[in-house]
């Protein structure tokens, strides 16, 4: 079943014409991700090959769905037109949107997620500043190499792109329902909270494995909500516990204000909702480890 | 990036927020013809990134230009925590009757902006909040809307500004939100905003700091990075488009994904626990799908710090291939030892992911007697501590 993300997906891409467009639709057909579509208004009505796949090109995301039924879409267009992009996708009323863009600017991140609230949040959005999703075995949307794992019964959901990466190395042999990279940036749209309450519901995820890093307090919020909600073990991770006060750690959002967003505090935090969190990747994965086959 | 006084002085100007006149010095004599355009006499404030600094002895009056001159000698070069005064701002002198407080910031954990604002200015507002909250409205600002003429006087009536002053607020709130969005700032604050015994609303001093991904569209932003505070190594990483961090440990960082170098840092400094106490030397992330040319230009970086004792190159590659990775790393040291730079440091790689297998054949074929490749993370975040501590 995973979550959301599934073989019946259909997916569309949003700068499918661009470098990094072209580039991960090929790896994402690849790795069998039933694309139907991409949009490009000024290449609309012309398809693109990729090894043999003619995938047709709509002028916007409202005409990419009526013609094909689709209903994710992942955004790839440069940081500056991307609000209009995401802003499209939530008019059009397409069901999951996948910003992958990094370096958004913070003021059309929350632009466009205010619009999405205002519009009745039909359309979930996953990023900025992320590696999409997979679903392996099933679909895959982003960037997220479909390779490394296989098929299993651990839900992953991650800040940050290379350490969800490395956490589905470690425990390949178990493999993974599905894998959520959020994102790094400031203000994201699905968050943490969102994806432990879908794998808590996800009858096919026994454990759940959270990755968290520097900056903000979704962790901490996430360890309220482990404590209230969710029944099934947790296993985490937080990244930057020597980062200095101040300096932005490659993702946006990744800094030490003050006493505040500091990785001790939400492992503290994780640990007294009853989380396990290991004090290094391959820590975290034998603890995850340790509770599947406890 | 945070901006100094004076710059946040002047973007409210741009925007029409009241503000006094005002210049920036950075020699003692210049005060006295400035101070005479002033008016005779000045306030001589030290421009640091730092609060407190009216505390430190950073913030004084001077009566006429000769003790403008004396007073901007005493604050230049001035040490506030930290902090070394290069510049001061001679601003003009007023009658303060009132200070208050005022700010625009973004609100990550509800994913919007937010408004605060309180009578109680003049002090760090970090304290009013935990002694006083009743004293700070804090009203949360939607990002489409913004702030009307309506949300305004809702922010200065939350705030209990006296009724008489909320027209006169609520219309700088409207011009500093102005600044925090045509400016892209992720801050915008005033403390203190004044009533001078006239009746006039003044932005006293501000504090700004801006949003780095929008430089697209603030071309203006780029000049006013403090190019000269920058670290050399940092500033030499940023004109190579390079994302680098300097810290002060002995162990070279490089790593692909910001996530994954965090990490990195952690698991060397826990392997430097066992290995007279090193720590990471910097933060470096080469970004997804690097090059040999990104890698050759970090290790670059990395091997002109002085500090660094070890290297180590840790990468997962997802988009990144590791034999572009690897062919780095042999470019790097054939480039350098090309100039002429002798390589002495030992380097400590991890390959793992995409065409880990090519890499590492590119590494064992190219036998470099500096590189060794050890299988795990920790396995070689331990390497790489015990060689730095050698």
């Amino acid at each position: 079943m995973a979550i959301f993300l599934t073989k019946e997906s259909k997916v569309i891409v949003q700068g499918m014409t661009g470098s990094e467009g072209q580039k991960h639709t090929k790896r994402m057909l690849a790795s069998g991700t039933n694309i139907v579509g991409g949009v490009n208004p000024r290449k609309a009505g012309t398809t693109v090959d990729f090894d043999g796949t003619e995938v047709p090109v709509f002028g916007g995301v409202k005409e990419a769905m009526e013609k094909t039924g689709a209903d994710v879409t992942v955004i790839f267009v440069p940081p500056k037109f991307a609000k209009d992009a995401v802003v499209e996708a939530i008019d059009a009323g397409i069901g999951l949107a996948v910003v992958i863009t990094e370096g958004i600017a913070v003021h059309d991140t929350a632009y466009f997620w205010d619009y999405a609230c205002q519009k009745g949040n039909k359309t979930r959005i996953v990023g900025p500043n992320c590696p999409g999703l997979i679903t392996p075995g099933q679909s895959n949307a982003g960037i997220i190499p479909s390779d490394i794992t296989k098929p299993g019964r651990i839900g992953l959901v991650s800040k940050s792109g290379t350490l969800t990466y490395q956490m589905m190395y470690e425990l390949r042999d178990i493999g993974f329902s599905t894998c959520v990279g959020i994102g790094g940036d400031p203000v994201i749209g699905t968050t943490h909270i969102d994806a432990l309450k879908a794998f808590e519901a996800d009858p096919e995820t026994d454990l759940i494995v959270m990755i968290g890093e520097i900056g903000g307090d979704a962790e901490e919020r996430a360890a309220d909500f482990i404590k209230e909600h969710v029944t099934k073990p947790v296993v985490g991770y937080v990244a930057g516990f020597t980062a200095p006060e101040g300096k932005t750690m490659g993702h946006a959002g990744a800094i030490v204000s003050g006493s505040s967003g500091t990785a001790q505090a939400k492992k503290e935090a994780l640990e007294a909702a009853g989380v396990k969190v290991g004090k290094t990747p391959s820590e975290t994965a034998r603890l995850a480890r340790e509770r599947l086959t406890a | 990036m945070d901006l100094f006084e004076y710059q946040a002085k002047d973007l409210f100007a741009k925007h029409d927020v009241p503000v006094l006149a005002g210049e920036v010095i950075e020699t003692p004599e210049a005060a006295r013809e400035v101070t005479e355009r002033l008016g005779g006499r000045a306030v001589v404030k030290a421009q640091v990134k730092t609060g407190g600094r009216g505390k430190a002895g950073g913030v004084k009056l001077a009566s006429d230009p000769a003790d403008a001159v004396e007073k901007a000698g005493q604050i230049l070069g001035m040490d506030i925590k930290g902090h070394t005064v290069h510049k001061v701002m001679l601003a003009e002198t007023a009658d303060i009757a009132e200070e208050y407080y005022v700010s625009f910031l973004l609100d990550r954990t509800n994913r919007t902006f937010l408004a605060m604002a309180s009578v109680e200015g003049g002090m760090d507002i970090e304290e009013v909040a935990a002694t006083k909250p009743e004293a700070l409205a804090k009203i949360p600002v939607d990002a489409i809307e913004g702030v009307t003429e309506a949300k305004a006087r809702e922010i200065a009536e939350a705030a209990k500004f006296p009724s008489e002053l909320v027209d006169q607020i609520a219309d700088v709130l409207v011009k500093l939100w102005d600044v925090f969005v045509k400016e892209d700032a992720l801050l915008v604050e005033v403390n203190p905003l004044v009533k001078t015994a006239d009746g006039k609303i003044i932005a006293l001093d501000g504090k700004v700091s801006l949003d780095a991904n929008a430089d697209f569209r603030q071309p203006e932003h780029d000049a006013l990075e403090d190019k000269a505070a920058a670290n050399p190594l940092e500033a030499a990483a940023k004109a190579k488009g390079l994302n680098y961090v300097k810290l002060d440990g002995q162990v070279g960082i490089i790593g692909n994904g910001a996530g994954l170098v965090m990490s990195t840092l952690d698991v060397v400094a826990y392997a430097g626990e066992k290995h007279a106490n090193v720590k990471p030397a910097n933060f470096l992330d080469i970004g997804g799908g690097a090059s040999a040319e990104v890698m050759a230009n970090g290790l670059e970086i990395i091997l002109g710090d002085p500090d660094v004792k070890s290297v180590f190159v840790n990468v997962f590659g997802g988009i990144t291939a590791c034999d572009a990775v690897a062919n780095g790393i042999v470019q790097a040291l054939e480039l350098l030892k090309s100039k002429g730079e002798d390589v002495t440091k030992p380097l400590v790689v991890r390959l793992d992911g995409n065409n880990a297998e090519l890499g590492r054949k590119i590494l064992t074929d190219a036998a470099h007697p500096l590189v060794q490749q050890v299988d795990t993370m920790d396995g070689a975040a331990d390497k790489a501590a015990e060689l730095a501590a050698k």
